[in-house]
């Protein structure tokens, strides 16, 4: 047990919750429901009968991937574990909070990572990407993954032993985000006060990335972006761990 | 003292020369206005088992997890091998193996990948985890079905996959809460005696429960908490000759007694009751009762058919301390509402 680095083997451990998120969540109903099957079903409402050149819907689709996948695993843990009485046991192991919470981060960035992977190959056929900005698309992705990862498991931080509560409060957040950020509706043909909102919401810069990346009009440029989503990421990331901490106890 | 230097020093001294494993000092933890658990202090010697008994609500699973990391104490201190468990509360963590009162496996995953998610978050390297996963699932009987999920195991099984998860990485101190509550008399059993084999290879136990005869066979020393305070530490035998007063004599008559209360009123009866077909009656002097309980038989007309001395045993001796704890406290509040 002889712990060199203090931080790489924290790491080691939250790679090992990830592993398990990985194994036990990536298949519960929630996740499959929430996590694929809405987006999905979402985007045909959208998509079926419109007169959409099939380049032009890569933003939307891409936007709700990422937005929805990658933000349905976090939500489900902390109830679920709570539940099934598992949480203790992970809480007297030496791992931080925070580090339980990283693991639980990276589960439902990768879900959301091989998602958009799947959509993104069966995108490459169809070359709707400007090459130049392929590793802004990149970055964007995994800025943007990570980003709703971190949104998941703050939503989940309540201490409650329900999921189905936790999902509710999920979808109240993040259903209405989806209209004011561009995904459907471009931002400039917004209310002006739905644009200021959108301001406010990362998913708006996500998919100004997306269109940026496959050659389309966007409003920010795309430093300015990747910079917003990072500052989301921190945000959501000290929020979500504050209020985890603050919550812990109320969940024994 | 920085955690690095602690680390060189508890490395330098080796492992032998601490003596106190867990050390408790002024231990408090409040929940909004009540204590749930108040000024406690204790220490658990190293190579112990260390019962820790109390009635429900007494403070017992709280005090478990505020040594075990999972709640923060109010105030007061506690070091688990010489580490803080506030500001080095990971290494103190990596000394320990808890079993949790209430807590389950994960039902989604095999018996094996249970003890392996453990062990790599105990940092237990692949190769040693493996070898220490297949001993303990053999040494509790579980080996033939490491590959099976654990939704379909037995509580019993559960209970002794906790078990192996809490030892595979090699603890200095294990901490068991009710490990033995709800299972067959086989599973208890078993559990039991592993906790002693365990115990002698070197591993201390903390072990908090409310089966006192479970405490009576397995502890060195018992500690008795009631309303969040200890009311007493000592070995369970010293216990036991401590309460003398609890020492009883279970008697058997040929026919039923008439008034009960007679018996009551034999000289040196502390208290009696009925038990089944037998009385039992607790007194300060048996050898003064015996020749009592002959003459009254004798002046009633009966046979006694079988009369038995019986030791104080923990039950009557936990009964007694958390009654006299409650009186304590209960006079020490109204003496205080009168003082004001």
């Amino acid at each position: 047990m002889g712990k060199k680095n203090p931080i790489l083997s924290q790491f080691k451990s939250a790679c090992a919750i990830c592993r398990k998120d990985m194994f036990i969540y990536y298949l519960k109903a929630p996740v499959l429901i929430y996590g694929l099957l809405f987006p999905f079903f979402l985007f045909l409402a959208f998509a079926i009968g419109r007169d959409i050149s099939f380049e032009s819907l890569l933003p939307t689709v891409l936007g709700l991937s990422i937005f929805f996948t990658s933000s349905s695993v976090g939500p489900i843990i902390a109830p679920w574990e709570t539940r099934m009485r598992t949480l203790e046991k992970l809480i007297s192991c030496p791992i931080s909070l925070e580090f339980i919470l990283l693991g639980d981060i990276l589960a439902g960035f990768l879900y959301g990572m091989a998602v958009t992977l799947i959509l993104l190959i069966f995108f490459i056929p169809f070359s709707v990407f400007v090459m130049e900005n392929l590793f802004i698309l990149i970055l964007g992705i995994i800025l943007s993954n990570f980003c709703f990862s971190c949104l998941g498991i703050l939503l989940s931080s309540p201490a409650t032993d329900n999921p189905s509560n936790i999902m509710m409060l999920s979808y109240l957040v993040k259903f209405p985000l989806i209209f004011i950020s561009g995904v459907f509706l471009p931002i400039n043909k917004l209310p002006p006060l739905g644009r200021l909102i959108a301001k406010f919401s990362p998913l708006t810069y996500t998919v100004d990335l997306l269109r940026y990346s496959s050659g389309k009009d966007h409003i920010y440029p795309a430093a300015f972006c990747l910079i917003v989503l990072f500052i989301s990421i921190a945000v959501f990331l000290c929020i979500g761990i504050f209020l985890h901490r603050r919550n812990l106890p109320k969940r024994f | 003292m920085s955690e690095r230097k602690v680390r060189k020093v508890w490395e330098k001294i080796g492992a032998k020369k601490i003596n106190k494993v867990i050390e408790v000092s002024r231990l408090t933890k409040r929940f909004g206005n009540i204590s749930a658990v108040n000024q406690i202090t204790f220490n658990v010697i190293r190579g112990e088992i260390f019962g820790f008994l109390g009635p429900n609500g007494a403070g017992k699973t709280t005090t478990q997890r505020i040594l075990t990391g999972i709640i923060e104490a109010s105030s007061g201190s506690a070091s688990i091998m010489g580490f803080d468990i506030k500001t080095q509360a990971l290494y103190a963590k990596e000394q320990i193996g808890v079993v949790p009162e209430m807590t389950n496996v994960y039902v989604d995953l095999s018996a094996w990948d249970n003890l392996m998610l453990i062990g790599s978050l105990y940092g237990v390297s692949k190769r040693i985890r493996t070898t220490r996963a297949t001993e303990l699932l053999n040494l509790f009987n579980l080996y033939e079905r490491k590959n099976e999920k654990t939704r379909v195991f037995s509580k019993g099984m559960k209970q002794k996959l906790l078990l192996c998860m809490a030892l595979v990485h090699d603890p200095k101190i294990l901490f068991l809460d009710e490990p033995t509550t709800g299972l067959d008399v086989q599973s208890s059993r078993l559990i039991r005696e592993k906790i002693l084999e365990f115990n002698r290879r070197g591993v201390s136990v903390f072990l908090t429960t409310h089966n006192i005869a479970e405490a009576d066979q397995l502890c060195n020393r018992i500690a008795i908490i009631d309303h969040g305070k200890i009311a007493i530490i000592d070995k369970p035998e010293s216990l036991k000759r401590a309460f003398q007063s609890v020492q009883a004599i279970e008697v058997s008559f040929s026919e039923l007694i008439k008034d009960e209360n007679e018996l009551r009123e034999i000289k040196g009866v502390n208290k009696a009751q009925k038990a089944g077909d037998k009385f039992r009656i607790y007194t300060d002097n048996p050898g003064e009762l015996i020749a009592h309980l002959i003459n009254f038989s004798r002046q009633q007309g009966l046979r006694i058919l079988s009369l038995n001395t019986l030791g104080p045993d923990l039950e009557e001796v936990f009964v007694k301390i958390t009654e006299e704890h409650r009186g304590w406290n209960h006079g020490k509040e109204k003496s205080n509402i009168e003082s004001i």
